[in-house]
């Protein structure tokens, strides 16, 4: 008897998460169609959009670099290592390019910059949230979606590819700088094994890529914020929602996509 | 009579099992000023809100100028209101000067936009200086006098006063209760405040509400408080533990 009861709570509890999950999942969604149409439909507010690529794109700038150029001084170094046991060590210029284009620039810009903007947003709009501040729009006759949510989301989508692409290129020299000073190549040479291996399709997926997980940081940051509790405790777990959210979803996403881009 | 400005008939709110709102029936006249008083979380917060379309009513009817609020397009209806908040509600990423002017800032220059602003804050009596700073920067009672130039700055035919003296010092409270009332008579607005502060009650209002258990337990000027007669009043206004509202201890 004690036995049914527990697998009668076990049952219980995996269609409650289950329930949960869907519920989240249509919040989720009904909060993104809203938030594009609020992009499609004016007034349009060009200045707070404006602020906004400053905030997202230009001010993750430092982060996104150093992590750029880490990484790819780091995969230069592995390549080079796994490489030599089979006597490829030619092909570290190429692997890193190809590596951080279509990977490690969308994915690791991705990841730092949910952690950087995810979280700004997710306590800036849940803090206006919690002092009324959201409510005082709406009394101001302006529609919160079309002030906070559509700029942050055009933003995301317009300055994510722009990083990536820095990122990119930063990657590749922190890859450039390792192998000619470290490993001892040429240095014309491995700037054009570079560019003969990259194609447009690794550039241009990469940078879609970025795009969409512009679209998710925001996306998580804005609702998050705008679901936010009560109080101090209210924003500080809609801040967390917001990074852990939007890092989850960049992974699926990437997967989902480069399944789209390379399977076909 | 003249139609009422504001009119609430049946207003029903719950949030999960808590039944804010049983039926407020309330209504204010033009250029009147109404203060609701009632205990904390008594719904006098929630009221406000349905009559802005900030909260849904889940039965009842809200109406402006004799018509619904449902059946009105939503930005004229807002164009009517003003709104101080009880925390103020300042962007704090804007000045004081464009917080001020908020409403009009997409229709008008910039210039503009500073000029009426700069009037408002001299108006609630506040220098030029003010304009160009964050309201992270302002006391409360000058972050309160910013929100009033708010409200008052597209001069709205309604203006809304939530707690407008809630964390302020008696003097700051004093000054504020005469600003609202000099602001609603040159401003010919109607005015509906929420307070627990009797000071404010007998300084802002021409007519009273008491609010309790989600319905109006009573109405009528504040000239009739002290001797209305009714036990909820009777008990609130003079700050009593024991009586019909009952008292957590």
């Amino acid at each position: 008897m004690a036995a049914l009861s527990a697998l009668h709570g076990f049952i219980a509890g995996i269609g409650a998460a289950v329930l949960g999950l869907c519920q989240s999942i249509g919040a989720v969604t009904l909060f993104a169609i809203k938030g594009v149409l609020a992009i499609l439909v004016p007034p349009w507010y060009f200045r707070e959009l404006l602020r906004q690529i400053m905030k997202i794109g230009f001010y993750s700038l430092p982060v996104v670099g150093l992590t750029a150029v880490a990484t790819g001084g780091v995969l230069a170094l592995q390549i080079f290592i796994g490489g030599s046991r089979f006597n490829a060590e030619s092909v570290v210029a190429s692997i890193v390019a190809i590596g951080m284009v279509r990977e490690l620039g969308p994915v690791l810009g991705g990841l730092v910059v949910a952690g950087r903007v995810s979280a700004a947003i997710a306590a800036e709009i849940g803090t206006m949230r919690v002092t009324e501040q959201i409510d005082a729009l709406t009394t101001l006759s302006t529609n919160p979606f079309k002030y906070l949510v559509a700029p942050r989301l055009v933003a995301g989508v317009l300055t994510m590819p722009i990083l990536v692409a820095v990122a990119d290129i930063i990657g590749i020299m922190g890859g450039y700088l390792v192998g000619v000073n470290r490993l001892g190549f040429n240095g014309a040479t491995y700037l054009r094994n570079t560019m003969d291996f990259l194609t447009f399709g690794d550039v241009a997926s990469g940078l879609m890529k970025a795009a969409v997980f512009g679209f998710i940081i925001t996306l998580m940051g804005c609702f998050h914020g705008y679901n936010s509790g009560r109080g101090a405790q209210g924003v500080g777990r809609a801040t967390t929602n917001a990074v852990v959210s939007a890092m989850v979803l960049i992974l699926a996403f990437d997967y989902l996509l480069t399944e789209l881009f390379f399977s076909t | 009579m003249s139609t009422p400005k504001i009119e609430l008939r049946d207003v029903h709110k719950t949030f999960g099992s808590n039944r804010v709102l049983r039926g407020v029936n309330l209504s204010i006249a033009p250029s009147e000023s109404m203060v609701i008083i009632g205990g904390s979380g008594t719904g006098k917060s929630v009221t406000i809100k349905s009559v802005l379309g900030l909260v849904k009513p889940d039965k009842g009817m809200v109406l402006v100028d004799g018509k619904d609020v449902r059946k009105q397009k939503r930005e004229p209806l807002l164009d009517k209101f003003g709104m101080l908040f009880q925390g103020g509600a300042l962007f704090d990423s804007l000045r004081v000067w464009e917080n001020v002017a908020f409403r009009v800032l997409r229709s008008k220059s910039t210039d503009e936009c500073r000029e009426l602003a700069i009037e408002k804050l001299r108006r609630v009596g506040l220098g030029p200086d003010t304009a160009d700073r964050f309201p992270a920067e302002l006391s409360g009672g000058m972050q309160k006098r910013v929100g009033l130039a708010r409200a008052i700055a597209t001069s709205p035919e309604i203006i809304f006063f939530d707690e407008p003296t809630t964390g302020l010092d008696p003097i700051m409270s004093d000054v504020i209760n005469d600003l609202i009332r000099e602001l609603v008579v040159e401003l010919k607005c109607t005015a509906m405040t929420i307070t627990h502060d009797m000071t404010s009650v007998r300084k802002i209002a021409d007519k009273v509400a008491m609010l309790h258990e989600g319905v109006i337990q009573w109405t009528g000027p504040v000239g009739d408080l002290d001797t209305c007669g009714n036990a909820y009043v009777d008990q609130f206004i003079h700050g009593r533990a024991d009586g019909p509202i009952e008292a957590l201890r």
